[in-house]
């Protein structure tokens, strides 16, 4: 398949979670307390495509497999785009743009602090993941974009945070990311593709 | 203003009707009713004589308490629920619940009165007349809904045990049972649920003992087939699925107050101006809309029952 083709459709699947969204938004498919649905699947996807962003490295370290580095980009801006999502849902419909509540929200609740300091730092990096940006920013583009390290754990955190007394699911996330920060660790990642050389290298 | 006298209740404000009648007609020509798979047999079948064991009450009282609000639609008010016993997704209870036909229901009644005992869910019926109460009903987590409860004052089911003065609270205990109620094979409450009220509260004449709504038998999802409603308080104190009633003289450990005591007090009055640590009461969202309106002291009964609380400082007892 010609490698424009393969991002198509890889774009287009990623777009398929707002789109699902939006249909049943509109076709009145959500249930009891749509706002809270569309509040939980935009943060969830956001979230989603962050740890997806977060495993192409360890992917690629552990398989030596380098053609989803080429989507990388796409899976981080997407996570921006739910990001974003989010928030505007968060804005003009969870809240209804009551801004005394939002201001109490983002002064006094961890969670949502939490939630928008996350939202801020995948501003920059969603800003700069263009080529010109990253000519001009050189080695500085790198050390920037370690931030999405501290993102994922926010997002996490964000999401420990907000539930009432079921931590089983966001348990599962952090795992998620926490096994993805091991995978980047030099040492563990030679003694896994030492043991089994022959599944992983190409 | 907020008594409303009954005949200020319009028939057709009870439920979308169409809803109901189609869905009536479709049991009926089916033939459910006849092969008694709806005939409740959460009921013991010898009682089936007992207006208590229809599967819907055609005359019921109109209550002067009842609001004028639009209701929530029927499928809204039983497909998004909180019941944790059946699991924490809000469509979790109508999934799992539906399945449960619980026979042989029994209440445990303890404590200082003078009738303390095992009472089947006839006894505990029987002598009361069915009457209607549209009631608000304000969940903890800003969503509400407006609801047609079938039931009874719950304190004429109290005074029948002949509570002791020494009883200063009333404690309430939902099954326990994770066979039936697969969300408890999960530690995320300290089974089995209780809740409590102080007696004051408990025999006010808002405070109802439910085994309706819509005209029809309570669902599993919603609590059947017997719970509280109280419509002063969040949602979480009006206990589903009762077993255990007990007089007690200090104020009953309460679930959610113990699972997290800064979130959820004893009293959990609505009060827009106590927000929840993580989220404010200021507002709340109807189920089935889209916008927010504003939350009201008491969830609006603050003429009926704000007089309980006089003295206290409700931010710190909330
Ligand atoms: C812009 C700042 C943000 C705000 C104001 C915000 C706000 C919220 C709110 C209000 C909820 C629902 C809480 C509830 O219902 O109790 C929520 C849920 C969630 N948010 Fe955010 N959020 C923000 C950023 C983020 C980011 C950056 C991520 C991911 C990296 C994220 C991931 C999630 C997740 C996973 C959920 C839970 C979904 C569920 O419970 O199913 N949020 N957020």
């Amino acid at each position: 398949m010609p490698a424009f083709l393969i991002k198509s459709v890889v774009f287009l699947l990623c777009l398929s979670p707002a789109v699902w969204l939006a249909w049943q938004a509109f076709n009145d498919q959500l249930g009891a307390n749509p706002v809270e649905v569309l509040t939980h699947q935009s943060g969830l996807w956001t979230l989603r495509f962050l740890l997806l962003t977060l495993a192409i490295t360890p992917l690629r370290t552990l398989s030596g497999w380098r053609y989803p580095g080429r989507l990388r980009r796409m899976f981080g801006l997407y996570t921006f785009f739910y990001a974003l999502l989010h928030f505007l849902i968060y804005l003009a419909l969870d809240r209804a743009l009551f801004f005394d509540d939002i201001w109490q929200d983002i002064a006094e609740r961890p969670y949502i602090m939490i939630g928008f300091t996350t939202f801020l730092m995948l501003l920059p990096l969603a800003i700069t993941s263009n080529n010109r940006s990253m000519k001009r920013l050189g080695k500085r583009w790198k050390q920037l974009h370690r931030l999405v390290y501290l993102c994922g754990l926010g997002g996490v955190l964000h999401y420990l945070w907000l539930v009432k007394a079921d931590l089983l699911n966001p348990a599962i996330y952090l795992t998620i990311f926490l096994l993805l920060m091991l995978l980047r660790i030099k040492p563990i990642t030679t003694w896994l593709t030492f043991r089994r050389p022959s599944l992983f290298s190409h | 203003m907020l008594i409303k006298k009954p005949h200020d209740i319009k028939p057709s404000e009870i439920t979308d009707e169409s809803h109901y009648l189609n869905r009536r007609a479709l049991l009926q020509s089916a033939g459910l009713m006849a092969g008694g798979l709806l005939l409740p047999s959460l009921f013991n079948p010898q009682t089936a004589e007992a207006s208590v064991a229809l599967d819907s009450y055609p005359n019921l009282k109109a209550s002067a308490f009842s609001t004028d609000e639009k209701i929530t639609t029927y499928d809204n008010a039983t497909s998004y629920c909180n019941f944790y016993e059946f699991g924490t997704g809000k469509s979790d209870p109508s999934q799992y619940a539906s399945k449960v036909k619980p026979k042989g229901w029994e209440v445990t009644v303890a404590g200082a009165c003078d009738k303390p005992g095992q009472y089947t869910l006839e006894d505990i019926l029987k002598p009361h007349a069915l009457e209607e109460r549209i009631y608000r009903l304000r969940c903890v987590e800003a969503w509400s809904m407006v609801v047609p409860w079938v039931g009874f004052p719950l304190v004429d089911l109290l005074k029948r045990f002949q509570p002791h003065s020494r009883a200063k609270y009333v404690r309430f205990e939902t099954l326990y049972d994770p066979n039936l109620m697969p969300g408890q094979k999960r530690n995320v409450l300290d089974w089995p649920y209780v809740e409590g009220l102080r007696i004051d509260e408990a025999t006010h004449p808002l405070a109802l003992v439910v085994i309706g709504m819509y005209g029809k038998q309570l669902p599993m999802q919603n609590g059947a087939p017997l719970r509280l409603v109280l419509p002063w308080k969040y949602g979480f104190k009006s206990i589903k699925s009762i077993v255990k009633i007990e007089f007690v003289e200090k104020p009953p450990r309460t679930s959610w107050n113990l699972s997290a005591p800064r979130e959820y007090g004893f009293y959990a009055n609505v009060n827009p101006a106590v927000s929840h640590p993580r989220w404010s009461q200021s507002r709340e969202r109807r189920l089935g809309s889209w916008g927010k309106q504003k939350t009201l002291p008491f969830n609006g009964y603050a003429e009926q029952v704000a007089h309980l609380y006089k003295g206290m400082d409700l931010k710190k007892q909330f």
